[in-house]
């Protein structure tokens, strides 16, 4: 009985069809790529001067200015001196260990991620508070960009723009981005709505309401979703290497392939305390700046 | 009590709220008088305001009264569009609310109404001076005026040294008084104040019920005032106005809720209040059974009889000076020296003030036999107020005793 083999085998496609549509689809976006490739390159392009000049900037500043102005930018930002030292001392063993190229340069690629997914993701979850409709169309978009493989998204980035710096950020963008967004988008749903009616109610135009009400309100919560993008940039920072992004990720990547354990724990607990000082910083500003919305004497 | 200009500074006519997808669509069954549950059954939209027609007149302590759900923060929200209405309109001072554009709307929040909010609504990221200016800060005020308008303010409100602090570091009473300060900041004429002492403990509240009362004194604000604590209402409130399931049940000064109730509802709320604290020497006064207005010992000893009283109160050029008794008149006629006048015998005793609180006239009037004289601070006499009368208005609804004693 022919007709009965759907019993013990899924009816699938025929795989003559299946392989017409894969041939389709890749010629299409191939095509596509080749097409628009070079003109989707050139709008990349002032990003991807910036992302060099970046990483320039943090290696050919001899390694003490770096460390004095990061060390600064610590104080500065968490007025905290437990913070700033082991910070200071990390950095030190990390250019002790022979790291310090490396680490530059990831951090000049989190960084340039982190500004970028600021800059794109609190628009983007603003519009998503002020809408309904918005939030249940971006919130799928989300839950695809964060669970989807990043190799599988890397696939057509890097068909579209080859190797390097761009479509890492790209990659790690796409990736990373997505906390601020939603958190943006709870923080701003969750402003206590007396004290937004009460905005209103002394005449307040929209964006009086935003910049002046929702977004300082918000600011706890939006620091929260910065905090979980930096994180999730730097976890990023392995897979990016595999698309040439320069960085901590590239011994590590060196270190699977050759089974070299020492290197790949070393730069491995250099992005791990890349990772800390981020987070504790963020979160120390974070406190700093929000201190007297929470009560208590002390202000 | 406010002066009554011709003309309400704001008018309420035919107002309708209904909640839920398509409002429009379900006005005929409102109007059909279909009940609010009805109404949610059939078509899942919920009846929030219904036929509310209210005029409010300059100057005066305006209070809408009404349980949780009756629609009262939904009807405040109304007066600047916080909340748009199914239907109806809201005329402030010439100007129809509901025919504003938003930048209209922007101006006219900025310029004419400010309003106090239940949980104070203040920003916790603002010092209380910024919070105090905010009303300046939207309208573009420079800073340096803004600042020294809220000071003056923040002063007014005895907050004065707390500018540098944040909204959390205050008691709750502190709060609300910063939000009072940011309301008059604006100097709109009118204060919208939902439910504004609600969230305050009894002695704050009624501390901050004098302060507002005192303020109103001043400032001769028009006061919409919004509560659940119909002691308050009657405490602060020159009208007040019942809501019931997004109905008026009555609109009235405050003795006329007390004394005349309209219906069961409003009756059922009335039955618990202190009368004595609230009601006032010229609600209950009557005029004198005797007035005695002769010179004549004779001729007045005369009307008493008539009048079957064995007192009178003395006047002479429509003066009051003072009571006297029956048998003082005796006395005086049998007294052979000559030139007793009425107006000589009377006697002093305690008047009371007009608007004296039966609560701090009922000790008086226990140590005196007669109805004690309600005159004002001019020495204008108003009337009498008799145990009897006080009595029942006290312990009876509504029907103050016709056959007085006095």
């Amino acid at each position: 009985m022919a007709d009965a083999s759907w019993l013990s085998a899924f009816p699938a496609m025929d795989r003559s069809d299946l392989l017409a549509i894969r041939k389709s689809l890749d010629g299409g976006y191939r095509a596509f790529s080749r097409t628009y490739g070079d003109v989707i390159e050139s709008i990349f392009d002032p990003l991807l001067q910036f992302l060099v000049w970046f990483e320039r900037l943090l290696l050919d500043t001899p390694w003490w200015l770096v460390l004095i102005c990061v060390v600064g930018l610590v104080y500065l930002v968490s007025r905290s001196w437990k913070l700033t030292v082991g910070v200071m001392v990390a950095f030190m063993l990390i250019g002790y260990f022979g790291m310090w190229e490396n680490t530059m340069r990831t951090m000049s690629i989190i960084t340039v991620c982190t500004l970028l997914s600021i800059a794109l993701g609190i628009p983007i979850g603003i519009v998503m508070a002020r809408s309904d409709r918005t939030q249940t169309i971006v919130t799928p978009i989300l839950d695809v960009m964060q669970t989807m493989p990043a190799f599988v998204y890397l696939i057509p980035v890097v068909m579209l723009l080859g190797i390097g710096k761009v479509p890492g950020v790209i990659a790690v963008v796409i990736y990373a981005i997505a906390p601020v967004i939603r958190l943006t988008n709870l923080g701003i749903r969750l402003v206590d709505k007396e004290v937004l009616e009460a905005a209103a109610a002394y005449g307040a135009t929209p964006s009086q309401r935003l910049w002046g009400v929702q977004l300082p309100l918000a600011m706890p919560t939006i620091m929260a979703g910065i905090n979980q993008t930096i994180m999730m940039a730097l976890a990023m920072v392995v897979i990016a290497s595999m698309i040439g992004v320069k960085g901590l990720g590239q011994p590590v990547l060196k270190s699977i392939t050759n089974q070299y354990f020492t290197m790949g724990l070393f730069n491995g607990l250099a992005i791990v305390a890349l990772a800390i000082m981020f987070d504790r910083v963020s979160q120390a500003y974070a406190r700093r700046t929000q201190k007297h919305m929470k009560g208590g004497n002390d202000a | 009590m406010p002066e009554e200009t011709s003309k309400p500074l704001i008018q309420v006519n035919g107002l309708y709220k209904v909640f839920g997808n398509d409002p429009a669509s379900v006005m005929a069954d409102v109007r059909s008088g279909m009940s609010k549950d009805d109404i949610l059954a059939k078509t899942g939209h919920a009846v929030g305001l219904k036929d509310i027609n209210l005029d409010i007149h300059k100057g005066s302590i305006f209070v809408i009264m009404g349980l949780s759900g009756s629609g009262k923060s939904t009807l405040i929200r109304h007066f600047n569009r916080l909340i748009e209405p199914t239907e109806g309109s809201i005329t402030v001072d010439g100007t129809d609310v509901m025919s504003l554009n938003a930048k209209g709307l922007e101006q006219f929040r900025r310029h004419k109404m400010s309003m106090v909010f239940q949980h104070f609504g203040l920003m916790p990221h603002r010092t209380v001076i910024e919070n105090v200016g905010y009303g300046l800060m939207v309208q573009g005020v420079a800073k340096n005026e803004r600042v020294q308008k809220a000071k003056a303010w923040l002063d007014a409100v005895g907050l004065a040294g707390y500018e540098a602090q944040y909204p959390a570091q205050l008691s709750g009473g502190q709060q609300q008084r910063v939000g009072l300060a940011r309301a008059l900041c604006t100097d709109a004429d009118i204060l919208l104040m939902d439910e504004a002492f609600s969230a305050l403990d009894p002695l704050i509240r009624s501390e901050m019920q004098d302060q507002l009362i005192a303020l109103q004194e001043k400032l001769r604000k028009t006061i919409i005032f919004i509560t659940h604590d119909l002691d308050e209402a009657l405490r602060i409130g020159d009208y007040i106005a019942i809501l019931k399931d997004g109905e008026l049940s009555q609109v009235g000064r405050p003795e006329e809720i007390l004394l005349k109730p309209a219906d069961d509802y409003v009756e059922a709320f009335v039955r618990d209040v202190n009368r004595a604290r609230v009601l006032t020497a010229d609600v209950v006064m009557k005029p004198p059974a005797c007035r005695l207005t002769t010179e004549n010992l004779n001729e007045a000893l005369k009307q008493m009889r008539g009048e079957g009283k064995d007192y009178g109160y003395v006047f002479a050029d429509s003066d009051y000076k003072g009571i006297v008794t029956r048998e003082r008149i005796q006395d005086a006629i049998e007294d052979p020296s000559p030139n007793a006048d009425l107006s000589e015998l009377a006697e002093a005793m305690p008047t009371v003030q007009p608007d004296a609180s039966l609560e701090d006239i009922l000790p008086t009037s226990l140590e005196h036999p007669y109805p004690l004289p309600v005159v004002d601070g001019d020495g204008d006499f108003h009337g009498v107020v008799s145990r009897k009368s006080m009595i029942s208005v006290l312990t009876e609804n509504g029907e103050t005793g016709e056959s007085d004693a006095a």
